[in-house]
């Protein structure tokens, strides 16, 4: 028996998109990867832009995006990903091209690298998950691991004078000339889900207007790393991370200039 | 009749890519190869052929930017010399465990660290032993001219392309700074997106509807799987090996003693085996133009008639190791280098020649 045998077509409300293959994620229960998968997913779908969109993975929790989303896809090595994703948009400029990448790959090891495109205007989409912990290599310190966050690098938590402040890095892009559009979301709730899609598709139509880079932080859990269960991690993080890294647009160049 | 102009070493490897259709090229400055990327903006190529041309803000973004490039189907290339080529080992792996094509310039410099700016063959085993992580080998291809220079480049490509493999130009500073009369060829297109299509099938411009999508990544997690991916690496370098060796010969049909050397050092051989003729010692040079696959088959070959070999590089020793394995025990292999951007003499070279044969 299909299940459209037992579901009239009519009363289907939701549905997994189109372009979310079949593979079984890998990611832990909680996580906040796959709702942003989704999110992409369905923003390129409805933007009919499937063969024109180039993906760029990173390394991390998130090294098997590839898998997961219908398109032509690239894995960088860690942190490069924004350098992939340059060369890519100028020898295409036609294409849809974007980067998906963590805290330890963006924030740490790729800084040089994301400052650089966005300091460029690079006409890309940088989609930026933060959960301040290193996800796939077993929750150790991010730069943007918060001041008392235990981590199995900072078991007694994070403390200023040994391991720095976290790095507050898209307020930071935000100061570049070459950046278009940069804004902080999260997708804890059905609410917040919807302001993120919304926030990516921004940032897709943005990227083929020649206007400089759009940049999309996700404040994510980590219920693995974290040592919470999904509810606990995002109360946790509402609490705690949003307190930190407060929601809501950074810069919208298009905005701006139509306020002028 | 064909166009001869003349160019720096530097400034051939730029016009070549121009007239080439190469379709990016992303670099750093350092010396001694900044001619290149400084030919290549005040040449504009894109507005003539659309030749992409970008400085980076470090040779790892370059690096990555040849990746990002590759992973297209493009012909994409950076250059740079010795500490840069250190710093895009890491690229380098990933696009060889990747298998893209592209090309990557050596203007070798004296190290190790910052070193020097002056000439060196120093990066030998750095690029023909591997330079970054893993089981891989770059095909290595050495110029000993401005005219090498300009040629390389599309050979360079023809074999990466042949063999979606990394292809590096060893050059070094004397080459890159050299001024001679280049013959040059008029501008070949770049390839169209069908032409990319068709010769690149694998890569990555936006999935369309009737094909499955195309994914370029070096991992694997899986054991079996990655020792696969190892052994079809192998399979192909054989290839390379026993395809693509390519080397030239100065007298020695009739040589009693050999001088192996590549790029810059290979001309200099040759005057010293003028000199060594005048007196009537029969010497001869072979000069492997591909140093990995390495020309080991006519070492060996010439190594059973001969009475030595010497290995002469601007290094501390690095190719004598494999014209050592070449030889095999069949003949006795000296060597003679020099070091920190000095160069050697014809002269010097017939020096250690003569002291190593115990010839007066």
């Amino acid at each position: 028996m299909e299940s459209t045998d037992i579901k009239r077509p009519e009363n289907i409300v939701y549905r997994k998109p189109a372009l979310i293959t079949d593979t079984t994620m890998h990611y832990c229960p909680g996580c906040s990867h796959g709702t942003v998968h989704k999110l992409i997913a369905e923003v390129i779908d409805e933007m009919g832009i499937q063969d024109r969109t180039v993906g760029i993975s990173p390394v991390g929790c998130s090294v098997f995006a590839y898998n997961y989303i219908d398109i032509d896809w690239q894995e960088a090595a860690h942190g490069r990903a924004p350098a992939l994703a340059t060369a890519v948009k100028r020898l295409c400029p036609d294409k849809f091209v974007f980067t998906y990448q963590g805290d330890g790959d963006l924030a740490s090891i790729g800084a040089a690298e994301i400052i650089h495109a966005c300091s460029r205007g690079e006409n890309i989409v940088v989609i930026f998950i933060n959960n301040g912990i290193y996800g796939m290599t077993g929750g150790q310190m991010a730069p943007t691991t918060l001041l008392g966050m235990k981590t199995s690098t900072t078991p007694y938590g994070r403390d200023a004078k040994l391991n720095g402040f976290p790095l507050k890095i898209t307020e930071m892009l935000a100061e570049l000339d070459g950046t278009a559009f940069i804004t902080r979301q999260a997708v804890h709730t059905p609410a917040a889900v919807r302001k993120a899609k919304n926030a990516i598709r921004k940032g897709f139509e943005y990227s083929s207007r020649n206007i400089g880079l759009s940049f999309i932080e996700i404040v994510s859990t980590c219920n693995s790393g974290w040592k919470l269960s999904p509810v606990e991690a995002n109360r946790w993080m509402v609490e705690n991370m949003f307190a930190k890294y407060p929601l809501g647009d950074i810069k919208d160049v298009l905005k701006e200039d139509a306020g002028k | 009749m064909a166009e001869k102009i003349l160019l720096k070493g530097n400034e051939a490897i730029a016009i070549s890519a121009i007239r080439n259709g190469v379709d990016g090229f992303f670099g750093y400055p350092i010396t001694p190869q900044s001619e290149v990327m400084e030919t290549l903006m005040k040449e504009k190529p894109w507005e003539t052929t659309g030749m992409v041309v970008l400085q980076a803000e470090s040779e790892v973004a370059s690096i990555n930017m040849v990746y990002g490039g590759a992973c297209c189907g493009k012909k994409v290339m950076t250059s740079s010399s010795s500490p840069g080529i250190s710093l895009m080992s890491e690229g380098i792996s990933y696009i060889a465990g990747a298998e893209l094509p592209c090309v990557v310039v050596d203007v070798m410099r004296g190290g190790p660290g910052l070193g020097t700016i002056q000439p060196s063959q120093s990066d030998y085993s750095q690029s023909v032993k591997g330079g970054g992580h893993g089981d891989y080998h770059c095909i290595v291809i050495a110029p000993a001219s401005a005219q090498d220079m300009y040629d390389f480049v599309d050979w360079g490509f023809e074999l990466a392309f042949k063999y979606r493999n990394p292809v590096i130009i060893l050059a070094d500073g004397i080459i890159g700074q050299l001024m001679e009369k280049v013959e040059i060829h008029p501008v070949k297109p770049r390839r169209t997106d069908a032409e990319i299509l068709a010769v690149a099938p694998w890569a990555t411009t936006g999935k369309p509807a009737g094909r499955e999508r195309n994914i370029i990544t070096s991992l694997s997690l899986e054991a079996n799987t990655q020792e696969a991916f190892n052994r079809k690496l192998l399979a192909k370098y054989d290839a390379i090996r026993e395809n693509e060796v390519k080397f030239s010969e100065y007298l020695t049909e009739d040589a009693e003693y050999i001088f192996v050397a590549f790029g810059c050092s290979s001309r200099i051989c040759e005057a010293a085996t003028d000199m060594l003729r005048e007196e009537g010692i029969r010497a001869g040079v072979l000069r492997p133009i591909t140093l990995y696959p390495f020309p080991e088959k006519e070492i060996a070959r010439l190594a059973s008639k001969v009475k030595s070999m010497m290995s002469i590089e601007l290094n501390l020793g690095q190719m004598v190791e494999d014209v050592r394995l070449a030889v095999n025990g069949r003949c006795p292999v000296g060597f003679y280098g020099r070091q920190g951007g000095n160069v050697y003499t014809p002269e010097e070279i017939a020096d250690a020649f003569r002291k190593f044969n115990n010839l007066k």
